[in-house]
């Protein structure tokens, strides 16, 4: 009897985070709230049953997240009885550091790489899970599953660990870390089949209805809170879309789109022409801007 | 049309996942043929069409034409040398199946690489330029896939728009492959015409080979039956962790290796022999009566029994050897060659193991499949070696059981992984020896001399002096009554390691030799002065290993002019005049030591003062 191909990354995926319980000092999830987070969390809680997680999760909150995310975390978090760290850069919050004022590169540094780096750094984490997927972008296509850190959070791509069958060296010095992606060999279809499969809960924005946006260079920005500068005279428009990824509100354009299931979606994605990222505006800038990133600790 | 997608959700789910490399030389155009797939099967997004025009234009190697190799290569080096560096894993899918490709790098010197991609795949595309035939990566290859239990191999004539699609040179190169893979266990080995470039025999036949009536490469990938290894009735299950997260529960997690198992069932746990019967099963987080392999589970018992991560859960009639010496089939992966007894971690599976590699038996050249003695492994070379662990761990030959029978090497101070190897079968000499249980030991002998015994182990360049300190040293322990030894660099390499020279290799040995006297001396209760240069710290460190606490490291340290300067037997004129060859600190490296319990600087304090800073030192500690 051979399992399917999802019951196969499934079995994956548990042995990757089993085997970071069983060698890690100190490990943490990274919860980002969207679909791949929700997916993660659902196979660690697999992974455990039937006890709870054997590590906390952590979200790092920019300020500038979509309220409805902010909200079904909190719900996820009371429902499952959740250990969830939220960290905040303080600092960057004192500054009034923002999508507007900065810059999307500067606000993604300040409030998402250089927060991830001093959650870590405060809470002494050794390993940190992220829902990363090969499929995403071409840097992480040659991402290892366990993803070697220096001390400063550095990933050096050029002189990854071979990675070998399914045995995973977790050995590292005192004050590197170790990212580590079970989520590496899914797909995006993957992901909304184990979904709709599995029938756990995603943020709503994932699905369409009428909400107001306003045009920003071709890109359509929710308007999520009185934040958003609008131009003169300048009124949101009701329009009816969703989201494929999830990120912060300014920096992630919406699709139109008029799929309000999860089998529209699916229906959506088979027919469609662009990739998830391309609502991203902070991967623009150029073709190996996310492995720049990633070097410097993004996740 | 809601309905039409739950029809193809029910399809999806059941569709099998084929996980395949590219392999091949470099410009066989691997990259170029994953594009070409991904774009024939409207894998690719527009923005990413887009993207790949920009790049194609900054980047391309194919003139106006769209550089499908740059999909794949994602690393900014990657584009700008035209070239893969490391395994990139891609996905598509099809009405019948999903697909994980590892595609892996051409160059002889990302060997390891490729090895990383093929050791997950069940089949291998190997790429061949039409216009070169067979070459040198063609064999490595193919030894490499072989050598990891790839049971099939597509060989991909690549570039056949530039031989004028001849079938002539296709069925030359074939047949060359055929009798060259004799040497070979690959079960099944198929040949397709293609042009990655044009497109030719990947999607559908190609108008331009008529003369070729198999499949194209696509159905090829489609319809090739899943060899799953032989079915095994016996259960294997490696104890990945216990679940014991609350007081009332006591699981045993980990992915089942080898065959099935039903509630009920008896089981034997390796290696303490106890045995017990299967209460419950959970696969996933779900109840179920049977589990088998591949699932990722968790196993209550009916008996109470001390199990731990790397133990083994077998079926009451399976049997699993557990060894502690074994030899294996070792592919080395580190700039920094192996060298026999140097010690490393060895990772099986869920469970691992200090060890050393006790002979390296040849290396095998896989160009030739001839064998080549060899006294140490290089990046990327293959080896047939003995392999001695400090504990028993549960194993099985690589070709009855991939999951007990494949492990890493990790470097004890890098903590990189550094090599991968096979098992080919276990050896039994340990218990062939029996370690002599004495009624005199170590606390009686120390005793009789009304001392502690330890070892003082000194490292340092030539002439920085460890000899004079170590002399002063000793007369001061004879002196308040202690039993001393010194043994020193020059005095046994006269006798006992008097067929060693200074290669690494040797120097290696010899400090193996050194450790391990230096260990009898420790049980015989003696304070033992051991005076060498001792240069890479890999040796030191297996010293304090065996040791334990009994040990301390004293750094003499000298900068290097000093002690050429001082140069007592001229021995470093001779190296820089080249008549003496691999001399620590001229044209052979010294390791310093990170953390030394005691480090003199012989340039700024007399002997004498030194000799004082160790005795202090061994009075702090009690040992005087």
């Amino acid at each position: 009897m051979s399992l399917t191909h999802l019951e196969t990354l499934e079995a994956e995926s548990i042995y990757i985070m089993r085997e970071v319980v069983a060698t890690a000092d100190n490990p943490v999830m990274l919860y980002s709230i969207g679909k791949d987070s929700a997916v993660m969390l659902h196979l660690a809680m697999k992974t455990f049953y039937p006890n709870k997680l054997p590590f906390p999760l952590m979200h790092i909150d920019t300020t500038w997240k979509f309220k409805e995310m902010i909200s079904f975390r909190d719900k996820i978090v009371s429902k499952y009885g959740l250990n969830l760290i939220v960290h905040i850069n303080e600092e960057g919050v004192k500054m009034g550091v923002g999508p507007y004022s900065h810059g999307s590169s500067v606000h993604t540094d300040i409030m998402k790489t250089q927060a991830l780096k001093q959650a870590l750094d405060k809470h002494a984490f050794d390993v940190a899970f992220g829902g990363a997927r090969r499929d995403e972008e071409k840097s992480r296509a040659k991402e290892r599953i366990f993803s070697f850190r220096t001390e400063k959070h550095q990933w050096d791509p050029k002189n990854q660990r071979p990675e070998l069958w399914n045995i995973f060296n977790t050995k590292k010095h005192k004050g590197e870390s170790i990212r580590v992606f079970p989520l590496s060999n899914w797909t995006e279809l993957d992901i909304w089949q184990y979904i709709y499969k599995e029938n756990i809960p995603i943020v709503p924005l994932y699905l369409s209805k009428q909400r107001p946006v306003v045009d920003r260079d071709g890109v359509l920005i929710l308007v999520d809170d009185d934040r958003i500068p609008l131009k003169k005279g300048e009124t949101p428009m009701m329009k009816e879309v969703r989201f494929r990824t999830l990120g912060c509100y300014p920096l992630t354009g919406a699709v139109e789109s008029s799929a309000k299931t999860l089998t529209d979606i699916i229906q959506e994605m088979l027919s469609a022409k662009t990739s998830e990222r391309e609502g991203r505006i902070i991967d623009f800038d150029h073709s190996a801007s996310m492995e720049k990133k990633k070097q410097g600790g993004y996740f | 049309m809601s309905n039409d997608v739950e029809k193809y959700l029910m399809e999806q789910e059941n569709k099998q996942l084929l996980r395949f490399i590219t392999c091949g030389s470099v410009d066989d155009g691997k990259s170029t043929l994953i594009g070409r797939l991904l774009y024939e099967s409207q894998l690719i997004f527009d923005d990413q069409l887009a993207e790949l025009h920009a790049t194609s234009k900054k980047f391309g190697t194919q003139g106006d034409d769209l550089d499908f190799a740059l999909l794949v290569d994602g690393l900014a080096a990657e584009m700008e040398q035209g070239i893969t560096i490391d395994v990139a894993y891609r996905f598509f899918s099809t009405d019948k199946r999903k697909f994980i490709v590892a595609d892996t790098p051409g160059h002889e010197q990302y060997t390891r690489n490729m090895a990383t991609g093929a050791s997950t795949a069940d089949l291998a595309l190997l790429l061949i330029d039409a216009r070169t035939g067979l070459l040198p990566q063609t064999f490595r290859h193919s030894y490499i896939v072989d050598m990891l239990g790839v049971k099939n191999i597509c060989l991909i004539i690549n570039k056949m728009d530039l031989v004028e699609y001849s079938q002539e040179i296709f069925e030359k190169i074939k047949n060359d492959y055929l009798e060259f893979s004799n040497g070979l266990n690959i079960e099944n080995i198929i040949a397709i015409p293609v042009s990655a470039l044009k497109g030719d025999n990947i999607i559908k036949a190609s108008e331009y080979t008529k003369w070729y009536d198999g499949e194209s490469l696509l159905q090829y990938l489609e319809n090739i039956p899943l060899i799953n290894e032989k079915p095994n009735k016996n259960f294997i299950l490696p104890v990945q962790w216990v679940n014991r997260l609350s007081h009332d529960f006591r699981g045993f997690c980990g992915q089942v290796a080898d065959g099935g198992i039903s509630e009920g069932d008896p089981i034997t746990i390796v290696p303490s022999n106890k045995k017990s019967k299967i209460k419950n099963i959970l696969v996933s987080d779900k109840k179920s009566s049977f589990c088998s392999k591949g699932q990722s589970v968790t196993l209550e018992l009916e008996d109470e029994i001390d199990i731990s991560r790397g133990d083994i859960i077998f079926t009451e009639d399976s049997s699993c050897e557990v060894a502690d010496q074994f030899q294996g089939k070792l592919l080395w992966m580190d700039d920094n060659r192996m060298v026999p007894g140097r010690p490393y971690t060895f990772k099986f599976g869920v469970s691992e193991s200090n060890g050393s590699v006790s002979k390296l038996r040849h290396r095998i050249n896989i160009n030739t499949f001839a064998t080549e003695a060899a006294s140490s492994l290089e990046l990327n070379e293959i080896g047939i070696v003995n392999i001695a662990l400090d504990k028993k761990i549960p194993m099985a030959p690589y070709t009855e059981s991939k999951a007990l029978g494949s492990f890493i090497v990790i470097d004890k101070i890098s903590n990189n992984t550094v090599g991968m190897g096979l098992v080919n079968f276990a050896l039994f000499r340990s218990d062939n020896i029996h370690w002599h249980k004495m009624d005199i030991n170590k606390a009686s002998r120390s005793n009789a001399k009304n001392q502690k015994p330890i070892v003082i182990w000194f490292t340092g360049i030539s002439a920085s002096g460890k000899s004079t300190i170590a002399n002063i040293l000793e007369k001061k322990l004879y002196s308040i009554g202690k039993h001393t030894m010194v043994l020193d660099g020059d005095n046994i390499r006269h006798g006992l390691n008097k067929d060693l020279g200074f290669t690494d290799v040797d120097r290696v040995e010899n400090i193996r030799r050194i450790a391990n006297v230096s260990k009898l001396m420790l049980e015989a209760g003696l304070i033992t002065i051991v005076s060498f240069i001792a240069p890479f710290k890999a040796e030191r460190r297996l010293a304090r290993d065996l040791m334990g606490e009994e040990f301390l490291e004293v750094f003499i340290d000298v900068p290097l002019e000093v002690a050429e300067a001082r140069d007592p037997k001229g021995l470093y004129k001779k190296a820089r005049s080249g008549n003496l060859k691999n001399f620590t600190g001229i044209d052979s490296p010294y390791e310093i030591p990170d953390n030394p319990d005691i480090h003199i600087n012989s340039d700024k304090i007399s002997a004498d003062v030194a000799a004082d800073m160790i005795i202090k030192k061994l009075t702090q500690i009690k040992v005087i």
